[in-house]
């Protein structure tokens, strides 16, 4: 067992133990202090400052998502100097982009749109001077306006920590100071795989999923956790929904294993098929092998399948029968497949594309 | 998965995907993991740049992964059972391997060690082209590494010595006594989201659910009694079997369901030509696939995110699937439809939900017995889960081999069965790309991975585009003994010389028309990775 020490948050005595942050241990008993750049499994950076609270006898307000607990340490998180120092670096921040929540699709769900409100802030006391990047554009999956970056660098750990594609760092300095792939290409002129793990990361609308810009808003979607459907992994994801459609996918670091809330191209960008004009939508028969596949009803079509399965079965024998079930449907609907195969029929003569 | 049923005695992923992060050394072959099983590829890279982990890489393509690799092995394609016999050599001449494991819980040794004194790194060399030194350090690298775990995939099955590949492996990780432990294991990644569930469910010719014999009188007692119906003790055919029974006229009716044999089966001419023989071939699918086209009846149904249910993941972690939107036109579950015919045919199935199906499903597969929708809600649970109490299991094989003893194989190097030659001198491997999947029907209905990825490519090593005048981007025709086709060249060093790599995911180049069917007697896998094709610009 490691040694526990104890520090004190706000007036409360808290349990920690040596090489927690601050910030843990006031999340542990439900204090809340603000973070932007703050993002779990991820270098601790201390880049943009709103979590700043007092310690005694430190020399100034220090950043309570790297500052590691120390035995005795008391911490206040709610001082006017602590409120005084988050409006300024929000105020700056705000300043510094052209936040326009009336065209952004992160409205309603933007951590800088929450800490203004949370701040109580009517408006910068600076001047809005947005630093004026063209949008990248490139792409039909990503969509990245740097005007709405506040250079936390989220975007940057979870490329490079959580993924490890190595896409993306910062380039330039001061106003123009900006994140993106090297030689500051698009996106589709980059090394960059699409996976999307930045657009997660990503506080505000900087990095947003293209294909859901205007498909609705966040309160309008309904979300179902489910598991993807390409490769073996089984990754936890969440289909955003709005009209019966799948406007978006996003990972959930809250799910756990197997993947911890990341996903790749093809689970996040690849579900366009489900609502796809080609589904297919009635059963079809031929009922001649030189006519065309008709429309049919599902009584026809039952009724078209079992006159045929029982002559084969009665002129030729079970075994003249087989079954190719799947690797892309349900254990219920290969259980039942099989099931079908073996107790209906009377073959063994089921198997699936495993080997493929 | 028979290698590895046969040397362990159950042929799943030993170990759990997150153990990867965390383990010593990983050792990758066959497996293009950063873009077939990208979320995995992640954890490895995790491994190598955040956790100190060492990682071998034995590949015939120069795959992401090599970037990260601390020694790559460039086999020649075919060659894995020389190169890994050739492992097992040295780490035995050297004294490497975990003697007390060996003496414990395996079996078969001495005759492993009798085959292998021959595979010296020379003689390896020779076979595999992998330099002798290179060999050795891998081998000396892998031996030493406190825990280690192997990763495979296609790139090891997908030959006629397929499941001599997979029990090599076996072997090299028994050797060092890596099964049984956390971190360590012999790791199957499976290509499709439900492969392991299909399995696990019995959607095999020869074995009922949670693998159980159908030859078996006991297991047969049980399911005839669990299902109120006379069952058939004759194991069935294989699909690739299936293909050539229908060929022959003896197989006159096929029920397909989610699957496209008329772009993912090798050799695809022949395989058309078999199914149209059929009298009744009924189709239940989702797009109007290549197969679908030349069916009897085709049958709408619902895709992942219009139904309730449960995958089993690679690692057998059985998750939960739930219905996010409504199915579009008269499309049915695939459970619905199966149970429309069944009650038409007189053998009644009713069941109200995915859930109820699944409650039966925990009733005859003891792996699954403790598992329940309820159980699922938060996070998946990884089999064998035997009791409602029971945690899951996270890896196999601890303290006892599920067959006992793990039984060491010994295996003699045979080569593929068609090299390049005079006519046809170059080799073909097959495989996917990061932004399609299979035989593309999901993704290339999507705009940005179709943005990302249009159309197949060659890949071809600059060394012979310049021998033959190919350019980047040029088109050429590829022909072997079956077929022929057209793609562009992408000039990269990513193919060794003498090597070709086309995806098989495009309709309209459709790669299996190439591909050589030889199976795997084992296995019955047709041999994807190998076979002799032409090529000249167009």
């Amino acid at each position: 067992m490691e040694k526990k020490i104890t520090v004190t948050i706000d007036g409360q005595e808290v349990p920690a133990t040596p090489g927690q942050t601050i910030l843990e241990c006031a999340g542990a008993i439900g204090i809340f202090i603000p973070t932007l750049c703050h993002y779990q499994n991820t270098t601790h950076v201390g880049a943009c400052r709103v979590c700043v609270v007092e310690v005694e006898n430190a020399r100034s307000l220090v950043a309570s998502c790297c500052m590691p607990v120390t035995p005795g340490m008391v911490v206040r998180t709610n001082t006017p100097a602590v409120r005084a120092a988050q409006k300024m670096i929000v105020e700056l921040l705000w300043s510094a982009g052209d936040h326009n929540c009336l065209t952004c699709e992160q409205n309603g769900q933007c951590e800088l749109q929450n800490l203004v409100y949370w701040l109580q802030i009517d408006k910068p006391r600076f001047n809005i001077e947005p630093p004026g990047f063209a949008p990248d554009n490139s792409n039909t999956m990503i969509h990245r306006d740097l005007n709405k970056c506040i250079l936390c660098g989220r975007c940057i750990r979870a490329c490079n920590e959580i993924q490890v594609n190595e896409v993306l760092d910062f380039a330039m300095r001061s106003s123009q100071a900006k994140v993106g792939p090297a030689f500051d290409a698009d996106y589709i002129d980059s090394s960059c795989v699409f996976c999307g793990e930045c657009l997660q990361a990503c506080p505000t609308g900087a990095i947003t999923f293209k294909q859901a810009k205007f498909a609705g808003r966040p309160w309008e979607l309904s979300k179902v956790r489910t598991t993807c459907a390409y490769c073996g992994v089984g990754c936890q994801m969440d289909l955003y929904t709005k009209d019966n459609k799948i406007v978006k996918v996003m990972g959930n670091r809250e799910y756990g294993q197997p993947n911890g809330g990341s996903l790749c191209v093809k689970g996040r960008f690849g579900m366009d098929f489900v609502s796809h004009p080609d589904r297919l939508k009635k059963p079809l028969i031929r009922y001649k092998k030189s006519e065309d596949l008709k429309e049919a009803t599902w009584d026809e079509a039952y009724a078209f399948i079992a006159d045929k399965l029982k002559a084969v079965k009665k002129t030729n024998g079970p075994d003249s029968i087989a079954g190719l079930s799947s690797a892309r449907v349900t254990n219920e609907e290969n259980y039942l497949f099989q099931k079908f195969m073996r107790a209906a029929i009377g073959t063994n003569n089921v198997d699936h594309c495993a080997r493929l | 998965m028979a290698g590895l049923a046969a040397t362990f005695g159950s042929g799943a992923m030993t170990n759990s995907i997150d153990e990867l992060e965390y383990t010593d050394l990983i050792l990758a072959t066959g497996t293009n993991t950063t873009e077939n099983h990208p979320v995995i590829g992640m954890k490895v890279k995790r491994a190598v740049k955040q956790h100190g982990a060492k990682l071998i890489v034995i590949d015939p393509r120069e795959i992401d992964l090599v970037k990260y690799a601390d020694i790559w092995l460039r086999q020649k394609p075919g060659t894995d059972v020389a190169v890994f016999n050739g492992l097992i050599h040295v780490i035995i001449a050297e004294n490497l391997y975990a003697k007390e494991y060996v003496a414990e819980r395996t079996e078969g040794f001495d005759a492993l060690k009798a085959v292998v004194a021959r595979y010296t790194p020379e003689y390896v060399e020779k076979i595999s082209g992998v330099p002798s030194e290179d060999l050795k350090k891998a081998a000396r690298m892998y031996a030493q590494a406190k825990r280690a775990s192997i990763i495979y995939a296609m790139g090891i099955t997908q030959h006629i010595s397929g499941t001599d590949n997979v029990k090599s492996t076996a072997n090299l990780s028994m050797l060092c006594g890596n099964v049984g432990i956390e971190g360590g294991g012999v790791n199957p990644l499976r290509g499709q989201n439900n492969v392991q569930g299909a399995c696990d469910m019995g959607a095999l010719p020869n074995v009922f659910p949670a693998y159980q014999q159908v030859a078996n009188e006991d297991a047969r007692k049980r399911f005839e009694a669990a299902w109120g119906a006379n069952l058939s003790p004759k194991p069935g055919l294989t699909l690739m079997e299936i293909m050539a029974a229908a060929g022959k006229g003896t197989i006159k009716a096929l029920y397909i369901m989610g699957e496209n044999p008329l772009l993912s089966d090798p050799d695809l001419h022949h395989v058309k030509k078999e199914l149209q023989k059929l009298d009744l071939m009924i189709v239940q699918d989702i797009f109007m696939t290549e197969t679908a086209q030349i069916a009897d009846v085709v049958l709408p149904v619902t895709s992942f995110a219009e139904k309730d249910g449960t995958f089993t993941n690679t690692e057998r972690r059985v998750q939960r699937v739930r219905k996010a939107i409504e199915a579009p036109g008269e499309a049915k579950t695939d459970w619905e439809v199966i149970c429309g015919i069944a009650n038409k045919m007189g053998y009644p199935m009713h069941y109200a939900s995915a859930r109820e199906i699944f409650n039966e499903i925990t009733t005859v597969t003891p792996s699954y017995a403790g598992i329940s929708y309820e159980r699922l809600e938060k996070e998946g649970i990884q089999w064998p889960c035997p009791t409602s109490e029971h945690q899951g299991t996270k890896f196999l094989h601890k303290d006892k081999f599920s067959r006992g003893l793990g039984l060491f194989t010994a295996i003699e190097f045979i080569p593929p069965d068609e090299l390049p030659d005079k006519e046809y001198p170059f080799l073909l491997t097959t495989g996917r790309v990061l932004y399609h999947y299979h035989t593309g029907t999901m993704t290339k209905r999507a705009q940005g991975l179709s943005e990302r990825c249009p159309e197949s490519l060659v890949e071809i090593n600059p060394i012979d585009a310049d021998k033959l005048g190919i350019a980047e981007g040029q088109t050429v025709k590829v022909a072997s003994r079956r077929g022929k086709v057209e793609a562009k060249a992408c000039v990269t060093q990513k193919s060794a010389p003498g090597t070709i790599f086309m995806n098989f995911h495009f309709t309209d180049t459709p790669v299996n028309l190439l591909t050589n069917p030889a199976l795997d007697p084992t296995g019955k896998i047709p041999e994807y990775k190998v076979c002799a094709v032409k090529l000249e610009a167009a």
